[in-house]
């Protein structure tokens, strides 16, 4: 098992070199001059040349590239081209709103699509099975920038029940330590902080949680039902055992294990969708970052983000192949 | 004939699998409202009429106006058009790349393999809109730049696919008594490799158009695709931002297209899987 983990790390290390290489690729693969790309088409030569002695454009492209992974092992990013920050210190401010949001979403999607799943299962071809499979299929076909507005526009401007937009109320007063502003207020023994920052995480946790709700749910269903069919449930039902134990115990627990994967998986993806998420609700995470460097046409930070995010997006998918190996000791790995 | 009676076998599946037509007809009337569009659009979809910004739905204007008194009705069945191209013409692209670097990589082996193989890995390290967002921020925004960005990012699982079923295909007898008898490795590809990776191709790419229509729609949204005036749902949705609070229906409605139209080609892709994988039915 340990051997599998450190195969596992070791072979993640290419990966995170070919990660550096296409967003380092990025700046460079653009038709013409990245400097004229950054500064726009009536930049002065003056100051297209100052930007590409900056960015060390003069070099060729290997020195580039050793000098750009030197930096980054180093923990810099370069500097924010509108704002002059460096990338890694706005990176750091905005992370753990990103977290928090995807932890939110996640709660939700398993809270909800765990459940749903097994009644699905259990009550095979019901209409509740029919009624939530429909909603997966729904939530699987939205786009979550629409259902982020829709949700707006109802729960927020017309029945007024949740804040539209940011993390907190500007009136409230929160010490951050983590800078996740849930933890932080229970931390602090800050009701008021706790109270309304969970309320400013339901609209965009919803929106963003839909699309891993519907692959949970769909996932326990077809798992659950596999799982229901062998023989050791039969064997359990024939022990006499109550239908509640049989489903949970001998059944649930053998048909988490690729449910556990997809929720891995899933994590990963919520990543991708912050961007659209953040950008909606006004959420001051990472995704909204690269939005806004975008709009800005901030490569540095949209580089720092991108980098970032699939870091994290690869550091997942290798907690979720040694999860699956942990849950599952009949897989070997070679 | 087996082969002939395999897809027959498999139409006939899918014929009897309802919700796999219910998604069939939904896209087939999306794409007759898309083929049509210029006959049965009320309005011009481009025209401004500044006496009726923002009006509400109504005997005119069935599902309202934007904030430039443009028709939104006319609007989304000409967005039928776009989100249709986009995704039909992003997944052609995948399917083709992924195609041959599959074939490649699995037919030839060793080194090739391990490169474009190694090249896929990283492609799917990155969430792929995060990637695509990227791409498209450097060959700048547009409609055509968003599509070949989801193109890309969509290569990965179709070279897999080919790879495998290829590598499969290749250790079959039947393929080592072609080689013996002389036949090229064009041959040995285009009659024996490639019919067989077909079924799992089919399927997705019918999903893969689903995800490439959401994509390009949500690129859209982020300003990245289709660019104003352009009838796009993504566009339309994110031109209604603004006016969320005393125009929800500029929002509402193209969203409910771009819901109907992925969600036609997931029902049809779930059905083909189905029906084309029998040991897969449930």
């Amino acid at each position: 098992m340990s051997q599998y983990v450190l195969r596992r790390l070791i072979a993640t290390i290419p990966i995170l070199l070919g990660v550096t290489i296409v967003v380092f690729m990025f700046l460079h693969l653009i038709p013409g001059d990245p400097a004229r790309v950054i500064l726009g088409e009536r930049a002065t030569p003056e100051a297209l040349e100052q930007v590409r002695e900056q960015l060390g454009l003069n070099d060729p492209l290997y020195v580039q590239y050793l000098r750009f992974i030197g930096r980054l092992l180093k923990g810099d990013l370069g500097r924010s081209v509108v704002s002059n920050t460096r990338v890694s210190r706005e990176l750091a401010a905005r992370f753990p709103a990103t977290i928090e949001l995807a932890v939110a979403a996640m709660i939700i999607a398993t809270l909800i699509g765990v459940p749903a799943g097994i009644i699905s299962a259990t009550r095979q071809y019901s209409i509740f099975d029919h009624a939530s499979m429909f909603v997966a299929l729904l939530g699987v076909s939205m786009p979550i920038f629409w259902l982020g507005l829709m949700l707006l526009w109802l729960f927020a401007l017309e029945l007024g029940w949740f804040p539209m937009s940011a993390r907190l109320n500007v009136t409230i007063d929160l010490r951050t330590i983590t800078g996740l502003f849930v933890l932080d207020s229970v931390l602090t023994g800050n009701l008021a902080a706790l109270k309304n920052s969970l309320a400013h995480l339901v609209l965009p946790g919803l929106a963003l949680g839909t699309i891993p709700m519907a692959v949970i749910a769909r996932m326990t269903r077809s798992s659950m039902l596999e799982v229901m069919h062998q023989d050791y449930i039969r064997t359990a039902h024939a022990k006499g055992l109550a239908e509640r134990i049989v489903i949970i115990k001998h059944g649930l627990k053998n048909a988490l294990i690729p449910v556990v994967t997809v929720m891995g998986l899933q994590f990963g993806f919520l990543l991708g969708g912050a961007v659209m998420t953040e950008t909606i609700f006004s959420w001051p995470g990472v995704g909204r970052l690269a939005f806004d460097a975008i709009m800005n046409r901030d490569f540095p930070v949209l580089q720092g983000s991108i980098l970032l995010i699939s870091c994290v997006f690869v550091f997942i998918n290798l907690v979720v192949d040694v999860t699956y190996a942990y849950l599952d000791p009949r897989i070997h790995y070679d | 004939m087996r082969g002939a009676s395999l897809w027959r076998d498999a139409w006939r599946r899918l014929l009897r699998n309802r919700s796999a037509v219910a998604g069939g007809v939904l896209v087939l009337v999306l794409a007759i409202v898309a083929v049509a569009a210029p006959l049965i659009a009320p309005y011009d979809p481009l025209a401004p009429s500044l006496g009726d910004r923002l009006s509400p739905p109504s005997a005119a204007h069935w599902l309202g106006t934007d904030d430039l008194g443009r028709d939104i009705l006319s609007r989304m069945i000409y967005g039928a058009r776009v989100s249709l191209q986009v995704g039909i013409l992003a997944v052609a692209l995948a399917l083709a790349a992924g195609a041959v670097l599959g074939i490649v990589a699995g037919y030839y082996g060793g080194l090739p393999d391990n490169f474009i193989m190694r090249v896929m890995d990283v492609m799917l390290a990155f969430p792929s809109v995060l990637l695509a967002i990227g791409i498209v921020a450097v060959m700048g925004p547009s409609l055509g730049n968003a599509m070949i960005a989801i193109g890309i990012v969509s290569i990965p699982v179709f070279a897999r696919i080919v790879r495998s079923s290829t590598l499969q295909v290749k250790s079959n007898e039947y393929v080592e008594a072609a080689r013996a008898l002389g036949a090229s490795d064009a041959r040995i590809i285009f009659r024996h490799v490639l019919p067989n990776c077909m079924a799992p191709l089919i399927v997705q790419a019918t999903l893969g158009i689903a995800t490439a229509i959401l994509d390009a729609a949500g690129l859209s949204f982020l300003g990245l695709g289709a660019q104003p005036p352009a009838p796009e749902w993504g566009a339309m949705l994110s031109g209604g931002r603004a006016f969320l609070r005393i125009a929800p229906w500029v929002t509402a409605f193209p969203g409910i297209a771009i819901v109907l139209l992925v969600m036609g080609f997931n029902l049809f892709g779930d059905g083909l899987r189905d029906a084309l994988d029998p040991r897969l039915k449930r």
